[in-house]
């Protein structure tokens, strides 16, 4: 179990969250939900080990490797979409299954020979999404990763995320319900501002 | 049809003005240069560029000019490229270890300020003068690359560097993909302004230490001799080395950028 308890943050005067506690079941996909402003990136920033609690604390995550799509892309701008996902292969993974996994999630081999700088958006948020999905990870957290994508895109690269973090332990944040409603998986809704919920109102699932 | 005609008229039209731009702009100076030397009418203070080019046919089918040339281009290169290593390094050692930063920037600074002859005149007391130009192009250059170096550090990607932490990249793969790419256009920065100043302060070291077979050497003869063809002939040499080397760098540079582009190796 990855447990975060009382977990307190804060940046300069701004109480982003306040004796938050959350439980992530291991192997299972967790939804976060909650309007903007309540804390829900930075939740994802403490699992992924960015940020550091001010108080409480964030137990099971020892050892345990991370991968992440984050808001942005965050891609290497003048690597190619193969040059990107490369950087994250552990050495047991041949680079052709980065080629294999950008392929199925609709990249062509033109869009594979440029550098990501000339993708569509679209194009480039797939890149990310692979990137996350490919890296040998016990600890996935997805941050809004299909943003930007149009419904038919959307709907595939769903399945796909559902299939690849199968097993893993994987934290999706979204304001989309219907997008976490998909996912069939627990879900926890942020109010804003994030308070210490002793009575577990505010997780759901 | 008509479009693709254009375009490599086009293309042809911007290629022939690559070349011819900087010929009539070399054209106009040289002008200004005769007409100069027309107007001052004494060969002692200002000889013609075409004295020069005499001057300078004569110099290149000695053996004692390739020499000559050898003898400061090899030291004051070297100079530069120990300042290159020493530069990046120390930047690299600055941006992670906040000692280090704080021991280098105060030298760095006293080193910017202090004017090159007094580094010049205490290598000589220190060291023999066969040594001169490559220390003091160092001494030079260092501040310069160190500094560039260290601001492109601190300008990478912070977005990126979370990625690599976060999905553990080594550093041999990031180096590539993330630091160098960030880095590198403050360093070909530094190396253009350097280039230019490990030729002046090395040959200005050259004419007080006068190493003997040195360009410096000969400048100062020509000084000495009165001989004004020489000392505009040699000045001439200079400008093309330093010239030389700073194209001869950037391309390197610009290729490795663009290699930098195809992504790790597998």
């Amino acid at each position: 179990m990855i447990t975060l308890r009382g977990v307190t943050k804060r940046f300069g005067d701004e109480l982003v969250l306040d004796g938050f506690d959350l439980d992530l079941v291991p192997g299972t996909v967790t939804v976060l939900m909650g309007p903007n402003g309540s804390g829900k990136t930075t939740i994802g920033r403490l699992l992924l080990g960015l940020e550091r609690p001010d108080a409480g604390a964030i137990v099971g995550l020892d050892g345990r490797r991370r991968a992440a799509v984050f808001q942005e892309d965050r891609l290497c701008e003048q690597l190619t979409a193969v040059g990107n996902v490369r950087l994250v292969l552990d050495r047991a993974t041949p680079a052709s299954a980065a080629v294999d996994e950008l392929r199925r999630v609709g990249l062509d081999d033109e869009s594979l020979a440029k550098p990501v700088r000339e993708l569509s958006g679209g194009q480039r948020r797939r890149v990310a999404i692979v990137r996350a999905l490919i890296a040998p990870a016990d600890v996935v957290v997805l941050d809004e990763p299909f943003t930007g994508l149009d419904v038919e895109a959307k709907t595939a690269l769903m399945s796909h995320v559902r299939e690849r973090c199968a097993g893993r332990t994987t934290l999706l944040i979204t304001h989309d319900r219907a997008e976490a409603e998909w996912f069939g998986a627990r879900v926890v809704e942020l109010t804003r501002p994030v308070r210490a919920d002793p009575s577990g109102l505010n997780q759901q699932g | 049809m008509t479009t693709s005609t254009t375009a490599a008229e086009a293309a042809t039209g911007s290629g022939w003005r690559k070349v011819a731009r900087p010929l009539l702009v070399l054209g106009f100076w040289l002008g200004v240069w005769q007409v100069a030397t027309v107007a001052v009418h004494q060969d002692l203070l200002l000889v013609s560029p075409g004295a020069v080019l005499v001057r300078l046919t004569e110099l290149v089918v000695t053996g004692d000019f390739w020499s000559t040339v050898w003898y400061s281009f090899a030291r004051i290169v070297a100079g530069f490229l120990l300042a290159a290593a020493v530069g990046v390094l120390g930047a690299a050692l600055a941006a992670a270890s906040r000692i280090v930063d704080a021991l280098a920037t105060p030298l760095i600074a006293a080193i910017r300020s202090t004017p090159v002859v007094s580094f010049i005149i205490l290598v000589l007391m220190w060291a023999d003068s066969s040594r001169l130009a490559t220390i003091i192009s160092f001494t030079m250059v260092v501040p310069v690359i160190y500094t560039n170096v260290l601001d492109g550090i601190r300008h990478r990607d912070r977005t990126l560097l979370e990625v690599s932490t976060v999905f553990g990249v080594p550093l041999l793969r990031r180096l590539p993909a993330i630091d160098v790419p960030a880095v590198l256009p403050f360093f070909i920065a530094a190396c253009k302004i350097g280039i230019g100043l490990a030729w002046k302060s090395g040959i200005a070291a050259e004419v007080i230490g006068l190493p003997r077979g040195s360009i410096g050497e000969r400048l100062y003869q020509a000084k000495i001799f009165l001989s004004t063809a020489d000392l505009f002939a040699w000045t001439v040499v200079i400008i093309a080395l330093s010239f030389a080397v700073e194209r001869l760098t950037l391309a390197v540079l610009a290729r490795t950028q663009a290699r930098l582009a195809d992504g790790p190796a597998s």
